[in-house]
């Protein structure tokens, strides 16, 4: 069935499309220019700033630093996530309804006040060291991802069978592993996923927590970039798309894309 | 092993609202015991307080010698089947039935070929490797019962488990339940608000109405013999007329009801007789004739019901339903008179 587009329509996706594709295009054209200082559309062809990246111990420094914090602070946040959204599911009717609004105020107030905060009482307050701050704070930043879409698949979860399970004599913390946990995989997994990605790309948040010596990925590219305007910034970017097109395309692969926007 | 359930006093509170009220019923070992009301009547929230589900406010449950009342649901062992099934999503047809056995420490071999076997009875052991999702709602109710029963618990509680099954199949599942609880000696509670249903299945039946048990007996003397006005309508007696005895002559009482209508009952046909009573009447209950002894009557809308004819009749005593002859239509606005048939009929004290 040929379904007929307004013309109109037609020119206002593409244009859609430009201005969300064009900005990451002019990005990898600059990211092999041979100049010194960013430029597109690219003069000459290389791939020396891909390896000055390698070349930088700062980038590799804080590379493996945003992915521990990215690591950590995602299996922290889904710690408390999970058993998080499943009370909030299993007992619904009994919560009262603001606790749930609760596990998403990260979100909703701004990230720099977040950051702020964060600083004034983590880092300050409590007097944690960097890492540590660093690790709490993006697991508070990403605790709503893992509550929501857990919830979002505890919700369509029958609760039933977990009754099945401790009237065949199976005990309530081995029934939570053994019948609820398998039925939730598919949350669980998109919950890791969203929260990993906004941990690695984590700015507002980080600019506050990082310290002496300690600094993540994308707060070092913001310095880098202070300093020298050249092509390796282009490379990053690229090599972090490269990285977040990887990692859905191993969801689209194992679970379907669709699962993320459902 | 089969033993009793029983449950003394049984209380049971929602916040402040209490939908149990000392409740007591006591089941024999073997024996199938349906709890039969409307929604909200408290027959769920009974299953669910002996699963262990929720807590009671008061009373005592036990199972043979064993105290129930505080023991933790997996400590119970209670073979269950739910009303959707619930079976593991992520687990095969065999490991969902096997499920109950691996929680007791069998070894695989061991819990595979009882799990099959009970697949066996069911009729499901080729379809032992699919997964719930690939199963029809009469097959995934069966794996349910399979499940429930290869733990061999000394009780078995149904949770209005045919509901979501098509008539026809509900009425092959329920000789099926019974067929395997008759054949394992299982004490059994059933809880469905099918009154057809707990009728055709159980030893005895308990009606159930705000939170108590009104009437608990065979479905026969339920059906014949209902205590009370309410169990009267439940069971389906269309016409409940209040009455007044005037006149007491050796067994026979004349006694009138509402408009003047007075009627001659025999004490010897419808034992005795108090001064308020309830006449009940099934539509078939009340015999429809151009004359004779009863209430006189001006009929209204006839309708077919195959074995007879029912009339929606005008009464003094108020509307008054009554099925008629086949070999004798009558038309809307004829005159008739009905006259209550003892066996048909029952006598209740209002006051119940």
């Amino acid at each position: 069935m040929a379904m007929r587009i307004h013309p109109l329509l037609g020119a206002f996706a593409i244009l859609v499309f430009f201005f969300l594709l064009a900005p990451l295009v002019i990005i990898v054209g600059s990211a092999v220019s041979d100049t010194t200082f960013l430029t597109f559309p690219p003069q000459g062809l290389t791939l020396r700033w891909f390896a000055n990246i390698f070349q930088m111990e700062a980038f590799r420094r804080t590379a493996i630093t945003s992915l521990q914090v990215a690591l950590l602070g995602t299996g922290l946040s889904l710690l408390i996530g999970i058993p998080a959204a499943y009370a909030l599911n299993r007992y619904r009717v009994e919560l009262p309804r603001w606790l749930s609004t609760l596990f998403v105020l990260p979100i909703l107030v701004p990230e720099i006040v977040f950051g702020f905060a964060l600083l004034k009482s983590i880092t300050i307050g409590l007097g944690l060291p960097v890492f540590i701050s660093l690790v709490v704070g993006h697991a508070l930043l990403i605790l709503p991802y893992s509550v929501r879409v857990v919830g979002a698949s505890l919700a369509s979860f029958d609760f039933s069978i977990e009754e099945a399970a401790r009237s065949l004599g199976c005990p309530p913390l081995k029934t939570f592993m053994t019948v609820v946990l398998p039925n939730i995989r598919a949350g669980v997994i998109a919950a890791f996923i969203l929260a990993f990605i906004t941990s690695i790309n984590d700015v507002s948040v980080s600019v506050f927590l990082t310290g002496p010596g300690i600094s993540t990925l994308p707060i070092q590219i913001l310095a880098h970039m202070e300093q020298f305007f050249d092509p390796t910034i282009a490379s990053v970017s690229v090599l972090l798309m490269l990285v977040t097109v990887g990692v859905m395309a191993i969801v689209e692969a194992t679970l379907g894309l669709t699962f993320l926007t459902k | 092993m089969t033993v009793s359930l029983t449950i003394e006093n049984l209380s049971a509170h929602y916040g402040t609202t209490q939908v149990l009220k000392d409740l007591s019923i006591s089941v024999a070992a073997g024996e199938l015991v349906s709890l039969l009301g409307s929604s909200g009547c408290g027959k769920t929230t009974t299953l669910r307080l002996v699963a262990g589900f929720l807590q009671p406010t008061g009373g005592r449950i036990r199972l043979g010698d064993r105290d129930l009342t505080t023991l933790p649901a997996h400590a119970r062992d209670i073979g269950l089947v739910f009303q959707n099934y619930a079976l593991f999503p992520h687990l095969t047809v065999l490991d969902n039935v096997a499920f109950g056995l691996k929680q007791r420490g069998l070894a695989k071999p061991d819990r595979t070929k009882r799990a099959m076997a009970m697949l066996e009875r069911v009729g499901l052991a080729p379809l032992a490797d699919r997964l719930p999702a690939a199963l029809s709602g009469g097959q995934k109710q069966r794996v349910a019962l399979a499940r429930a029963l290869v733990i061999e618990p000394p009780l078995l509680m149904f949770d209005e488990p045919l509901s979501n099954l098509d008539a026809k199949l509900r009425i092959d599942m329920r000789v099926e339940i019974r067929q395997l609880q008759r054949a394992n000696g299982t004490t059994s509670l059933y809880v469905t608000h099918d009154q057809e249903e707990a009728f055709s299945i159980s030893d005895r039946v308990a009606i159930m109405n705000a939170g108590r048990i009104l009437q608990l007996d065979t479905p026969e003397v339920l059906y014949q013999k209902p205590a009370s006005a309410f169990v009267a309508r439940f069971v389906g007696f269309e016409n409940l007329i209040p009455m007044k005895v005037v006149e007491r002559q050796a067994a026979t009482v004349t006694a009138q009801a509402a408009g003047g209508t007075r009627l001659h009952l025999s004490q010897d046909l419808f034992g005795p007789i108090k001064d308020d009573f309830i006449l009940a009447c099934r539509a078939d209950g009340l015999a429809v004739r151009r004359e004779g002894e009863g209430i006189p009557a001006m009929l209204g809308t006839r309708t077919y019901l195959g074995r007879a004819y029912q009339y929606k009749c005008k009464t003094a005593a108020g509307e008054i339903t009554a099925n008629g002859p086949l070999s004798e239509p009558l038309d809307a606005g004829a005159q008739a008179v009905l006259t209550p048939l003892p066996e048909q009929c029952c006598i209740l004290d209002p006051e119940d």
